[in-house]
């Protein structure tokens, strides 16, 4: 297989799989983030303590949490075709991975939000803030970094989940690597794509990091270590990462660079 | 200002039955200064959580400025279960916005700068965004860190960042201060600075103080009045200068607590507070030379309470207490207060000496 006539695949693939990711994140933090708070809020001396909603809510999470994706999306051919009105293609993959990143998040959210002191919200509450301002004042800004961070998590899980989503005929980087890589013995293509995954997992991983790190006012003490030790770690990511942003903004030609070279190994 | 009624609070879990606080009666004078001590457990956390209901009472009622709290929080809809933040109707939380409160481990926002923080409770008052500014800038320049107005939290020392809680409690202009051990995580120069500071606030803005804390130093520099809690209970209560005077007062011994036992049997060991003018005479010395008695001193303290010299000392007399009886009772005619410290040969002595005492005292 010629690059001409991979690279138009490879372009596809790419806009297919930021397509069924973006949609995706983006409901997952906006169902499961309300969902994550709930879950604090409403568990034992919360500030909306309520042991039946906390345990019908966990118990829903826990249920689509433990369900394998492939699996998940199979059992939802359905539901999917009721939402969107299709059980192929990118936006039918949507639903699915939706669905299974909002228990996901919920879950991160739950625990970044459970690590606030609880001394914050006794500090509002005796100033006169009310449960609303507890949790748009204190709960999410003070767990904004940690937050972030549970939000690439998902992102770089939904990524991973992706891949299974050409079982649905939604393309994407995955199913290529499956469809042309494996089943056809296109080698070349199949480490082409593996290198973009692996190029735009670290890209999403950096930025994420970066982001929460400069959100993070906690004391110098404490940064330190967060400081030092990822380092040597960052100085070798942080090459891949900068051909990364390049990809991803001048288009998989671009790509090519920092990918041929181990396509030529084997 | 603050007035507690017959206040209970019993936690209950797992079928277990704590009771926090056990029938509290707490009285506190508007433009005072009082100090809640007792040792940890002994429900002061409770109480001082009480006051502004974060903590709800299983029983009895609180008035804050007039105002009776308990009959804001509703307690129809059935007090929640107990560790609970708990949910309160905007008419408690408006109460609240009146009451500033200042915790041990400041409770400050790491994710805003300083004047954030102090605006905070402004932004929950509704104030617009340019008096919120103007308002943090002042109170932060009140309370001596006008310049740290845009640091962060993580960036200042332990006393700045309760100068930053109490400029907060303070935003709201609340008539009631309840300080949580606001000095017991600081060293005790900070501490001092501290205390000035509520002092300081105390007499400037005629605030009315309530802290509660388990160093008695504080009660020392800064209390008007004083209370002791013991096992949900206070157990004494009162001006800091009139327990002084009462005999036998336990919150008194905390205060200035003097060691020392007899160095042989046949001696009468007696405790004796000097406060205000008694404090500037030399009544050992006239003691001494007017019984021609041998007085050795056993221990001693002195320090100043509420702007007056006050001291306490143990002083061991030759013979029997029944051949002190003079000496004593010149000591008592001088205005000083006199307790014959209980005797280390047997309990029997002890008590025909509280018999004793009582004639003498009559």
């Amino acid at each position: 297989m010629t690059w001409s006539e991979m690279e138009p695949l490879l372009e596809q693939a790419c806009w297919d799989t930021l397509y069924m990711v973006g949609w995706s994140a983006l409901i997952a933090v906006v169902g499961g983030l309300p969902i994550g708070v709930l879950l604090v809020l409403t568990d034992r001396g919360g500030v909306l303590q309520n042991v039946v909603v906390n345990k019908v809510l966990g118990q829903i999470v826990n249920i689509a949490r433990s369900m394998p994706f492939i699996i998940l999306m199979v059992a939802l051919i359905s539901f999917t075709r009721w939402i969107v009105g299709t059980t192929i293609g990118p936006e039918a993959a949507i639903v699915p991975l939706a669905i299974g990143a909002v228990p996901f998040f919920a879950r991160l959210v739950e625990t970044s939000v459970r690590e606030v002191d609880g001394g914050l919200v006794e500090a509002v509450q005796s100033m006169g803030g009310s449960t609303w301002t507890v949790v748009r004042k204190v709960l999410l800004p003070e767990a904004l970094p940690s937050l972030i961070s549970s939000a690439t998590t998902t992102v770089v899980a939904l990524l991973g989940y992706s891949a299974m989503a050409g079982t649905v005929g939604a393309g994407g980087l995955g199913d290529l690597a499956i469809r042309y890589g494996y089943q056809r013995f296109e080698t070349e293509l199949m480490w082409i794509t593996v290198g973009i995954l692996a190029v735009v997992i670290s890209a999403v991983q950096f930025a994420g990091d970066l982001a929460a790190r400069s959100l993070s006012h906690r004391g110098r003490s404490s940064a330190v270590p967060q400081l030092v030790l990822p380092r040597p770690a960052r100085s070798a990511r942080s090459a891949p990462a900068a051909a990364a942003t390049a990809g991803t903004t001048g288009g998989p030609a671009d790509a090519e660079a920092a990918d041929t070279e181990p396509a030529k190994a084997p | 200002m603050i007035t507690t009624t017959d206040l209970t609070k019993v936690y209950r879990s797992r079928g277990r039955e704590v009771t926090a606080l056990d029938g509290v009666d707490l009285h506190v004078s508007e433009g005072e200064v009082y100090g809640v001590v007792g040792q940890s457990g002994a429900g002061k956390s409770t109480l001082i959580r009480c006051v502004n209901l974060l903590e709800r009472p299983t029983s009895g009622t609180i008035t804050v400025a007039g105002q009776d709290l308990t009959a804001l929080a509703g307690r129809g809809r059935g007090a929640p279960p107990s560790g609970s933040w708990g949910r309160a109707g905007s008419a408690l939380r408006q109460a609240r916005s009146r009451i500033g409160m200042v915790f041990q481990h400041f409770n400050l926002l790491s994710s805003r700068t300083v004047r954030d923080n102090v605006e905070l409770p402004l932004e929950i008052l509704g104030v617009s965004g340019r008096e919120r500014t103007r308002k943090a800038l002042e109170l932060l320049e009140l309370v001596g860190l006008g310049d740290k107005a845009k640091a962060y939290p993580a960036q200042l020392s332990g006393g700045q960042k309760q100068r930053v809680g109490i400029a907060r409690a303070l935003a709201g202009d609340p008539k009631v201060l309840l300080s949580d051990e606001a000095t017991s995580a600081l060293d005790p120069e900070t501490t001092r600075s501290i205390l000035q500071l509520l002092r300081d606030l105390n007499c400037q803005l005629g605030l009315t103080v309530l802290l509660i804390t388990h160093e008695m130093d504080v009660v020392k520099t800064i209390c008007d009045s004083a209370a002791l809690m013991r096992g949900g209970r206070i157990v004494e209560s009162g001006r800091v200068s009139d327990l002084l005077a009462t005999p036998g007062s336990e919150l008194a011994h905390e205060l200035f607590p003097v060691g020392g036992v007899p160095s042989a049997e046949d001696r009468t060991v007696v405790d004796v507070t000097f406060q205000g003018e008694a404090a500037t005479k030399p009544v050992i010395s006239q003691l001494s030379r007017t019984y021609n008695i041998d007085i050795s001193i056993l221990g001693a303290a002195m320090d100043t309470v509420g702007g007056n010299q006050v001291g306490r000392m143990r002083i061991e007399l030759p013979g029997r207490f029944e051949e002190n009886v003079v000496p004593i009772g010149f000591l008592r005619e001088q205005g000083l207060q006199v307790d014959v410290a209980a005797i280390a040969d047997g309990p029997k002595t002890a008590a025909a000496t509280r018999q004793l005492l009582k004639e003498g005292a009559k």
